[in-house]
């Protein structure tokens, strides 16, 4: 059974805003039956651009309707504007959280927020942008791009929760990897701008003293750096960490993962006896 | 609030009957069976009698019989077997709506070259036994045919499927987790050569299971260790759970004629009242010889886990083939081997009844339903519209 929020449970079983929207003046439709979910926003906006009604239709799963309704709670109210910078994660937020494999719901609330926003500007519905990359549910790769991007999404499996991509005959699973392997790298270069030698000693020195020691102090140890020599780091330990048998490995882990996310990934700890 | 099982195919209830018999091997008597003295010893005996039953239950000899730890570790092990002490050969015949246990093993083989044939259905589930006949080669290894579908209760002819393979010298194991006390079973009698049991689906505790492997039949061991089970199986016995599922196979015969007159018509009366009552309803595999408990119905325009969380509001228990029930983004590969399309496999619901299940409890399940529906229904885009959007069959 999904483990779903209070929320989500309240906002299924007794759904805000749900219904047809007779004066509605900007629809949105997107998702199919054959997909398992697909979703009906209905838009009142008044001359001054303000959403003063939203209602939904929903056909899916407890937490598909969950985001609709909770979407319609979000942009009520709201200008044209302001309902565009409203994300999939606003969504999943509102509901105190969706199970991960569940988050594809809140990104077709998104998508049919977008579908209806269209539709008042007098765009057309255009045809969907991009290649096909996952043939059993349609997602191009375009969407699987900002997905990656915007959700910071690593695996293949994290794409298929948050946009059903590669859910099924998993042929595209391929094409999937590299599609984040380029949209991660385009984060690690601006990132991760080459790093002089002294700006990388005065990054590991924050670091250490923004990530490490706190961590290490709660358990009465610490940690000095010493120096680093090229991308060896070498520091000393101080107190329980100095006594611990286990020392090796509590840097190994903690202090090198660190410096590998916050730093650069090439780094290596080692530790010196004083 | 009270709750109405009819989620039997998931697990059944342990019988009150069962549940005594085992007790007094989770205290008192907590020897072990295979030791010299009296006091393990006599656990020892209480297995030999429990195994006595399940073979009586089957028309087994009791030598004939393997206690494992789940229908699964049976599955594994049959075709594990067949491939281990045969080989030269390297095929499997199976069919495409298998329970995972087998499905998913035979994909797995199948990357390390193990040739695996998949027999569809028709739009009733039932086998296509012309296409089972062609695919039966020198090189066959095993054939493994679930007996009942846990999904949608379809009878595989496995008897006649079982003689096919024996004229041509192919070992046949069946899948009968769901088959074992719903319709008879009489292996004496029988050309199948091995056959798996889960016991928390007839009564008895979860966490045991029954492989029965035909005298003469070529065995390897999948749990390799002690000298248990004759060496067939290693590992200290379950001695509480064996001796509770030998006692379920002895009830097992008073409850079949049950679960064929009484189970059966609450079955045929819940399947009726609701496609009565709730308009665009069907039933999958109803055209098809079935177990006498399971419905599966399908609901169109609604979605399966939305159904099950509203029924569970009443403490309905069922469970759905949709995709979002099982944390898959495709709906149940059964329904798809069926080619129900896409908008009727998403908004399917098994029920699956026993014995405990009363009239007044369907009376409340069929009152339930078509609100649940409904009230779906009216959230749903596809309702007015009644396009059938993009009902792609696999």
């Amino acid at each position: 059974m999904w483990d779903y929020t209070d929320k989500v449970k309240e906002y299924f079983l007794n759904p805000r805003n749900a219904g047809e929207l007779k004066e509605a003046n900007a629809v949105g439709e997107v998702g199919s039956m054959a997909c398992g979910d697909a979703m009906k926003l209905m838009l009142k906006v008044n001359d001054e651009g303000v959403i003063e009604d939203a209602r939904f239709l929903t056909f899916g799963c407890a937490s598909a309707i969950a985001s609709a309704s909770a979407l319609t709670e979000l942009i009520k109210g709201k200008t044209v504007e302001e309902a565009e910078k409203i994300t999939n994660q606003d969504i999943a937020k509102y509901l105190g959280g969706l199970p991960k494999e569940k988050m594809h719901c809140s990104v077709l609330g998104r998508q049919a927020m977008e579908a209806a926003l269209a539709d008042y500007k007098g765009e057309k519905v255009q045809e969907k942008e991009g290649t096909i990359v996952c043939e059993c549910f349609g997602v191009t790769d375009l969407e699987i791009e900002r997905a990656v991007r915007e959700n910071n999404l690593k695996t293949v499996e994290e794409v298929t929760d948050y946009t059903k991509a590669g859910g099924g005959c998993e042929s595209c699973h391929e094409t999937i990897r590299e599609i984040i392997a380029r949209v991660q790298g385009e984060g690690a270069v601006t990132q991760r701008p080459k790093l002089s030698n002294i700006k990388k000693i005065k990054l590991i020195e924050e670091t250490i003293e923004r990530e490490i020691r706190p961590s290490l102090q709660q358990d009465g140890g610490d940690v000095d750096l010493v120096d680093v020599i090229g991308n060896r780091v070498l520091v000393a330990t101080r107190g329980a960490c100095a006594l611990c048998h286990a020392s090796e490995i509590t840097l190994k882990s903690l202090v090198e993962a660190k410096l590998h996310e916050f730093v650069s990934p090439d780094l290596v700890v080692e530790e010196v006896k004083e | 609030m009270k709750t109405i099982y009819m989620d039997n195919n998931a697990t059944t209830r342990v019988a009150p009957e069962v549940l005594e018999a085992m007790m007094p091997y989770f205290g008192e008597f907590y020897g072990n069976p295979s030791s010299a003295h009296t006091f393990g010893g006599q656990v020892g005996h209480k297995i030999r009698e429990a195994r006595e039953k399940v073979a009586a239950f089957l028309g087994a000899h009791p030598d004939e019989i393997i206690f494992t730890s789940c229908g699964s570790e049976s599955d594994n092990t049959a075709i594990l077997s067949a491939l281990q002490t045969q080989e030269g050969k390297r095929h499997i015949v199976t069919s495409r709506v298998e329970h995972p246990a087998i499905k998913v093993l035979c994909s797995h083989l199948a990357k390390r070259g193990v040739r695996v044939t998949e027999i569809p259905v028709d739009r009733e589930g039932r086998l296509d036994m012309e296409r089972y006949e062609e695919s039966l080669t020198e090189d066959t290894a095993i054939v493994s045919l679930m007996w009942a579908n846990n999904e949608t209760g379809v009878l595989f002819p496995v008897e006649e499927a079982a003689r096919m393979a024996k004229e041509r010298g192919i070992l046949f194991h069946t899948d009968a987790v769901q088959a074992a006390g719903k319709i008879p079973i009489d292996l004496d009698r029988s050309a199948i050569d091995m056959l798996s049991i889960s016991g928390h689906k007839l009564h008895a505790p979860k966490g045991v299971g029954i492989l029965y492997v035909r005298k003469g039949t070529p065995y390897a061991p999948f749990l390799i260790g002690g000298h248990q089970e004759h060496g067939r199986r290693g590992g200290t016995e379950n001695t509480a759970s064996i001796i509770g599922l030998g006692r379920a196979c002895e009830l097992a015969k008073d409850h079949m004629a049950k679960e064929n007159t009484r189970v059966r018509a609450l079955r045929d009366r819940l399947e009726q009242e609701i496609l009565t009552r709730v308009p665009r309803t069907r039933v999958n595999g109803a055209g098809a010889e079935r177990l006498p408990n399971t419905s599966n119905i399908s609901f169109e325009f609604v979605e399966g886990e939305a159904i099950l969380l509203l029924m569970d509001e009443f403490g309905i228990c069922a469970s759905s083939g949709s995709a979002c029930t099982s944390g898959s983004l495709q709906p149940s590969h059964v329904l798809r081997a069926m080619g129900v399309p896409f908008t009727m496999a998403h908004g399917s619901i098994r029920f699956s009844l026993s014995i405990y299940n009363t009239e007044d409890e369907v009376n409340f399940v069929v009152e339930k339903v078509p609100a649940i529906i409904e009230k779906l229904r009216s959230l749903s885009p596809f309702r007015k519209t009644e396009e059938v959007a993009c009902a792609r069959e696999v």
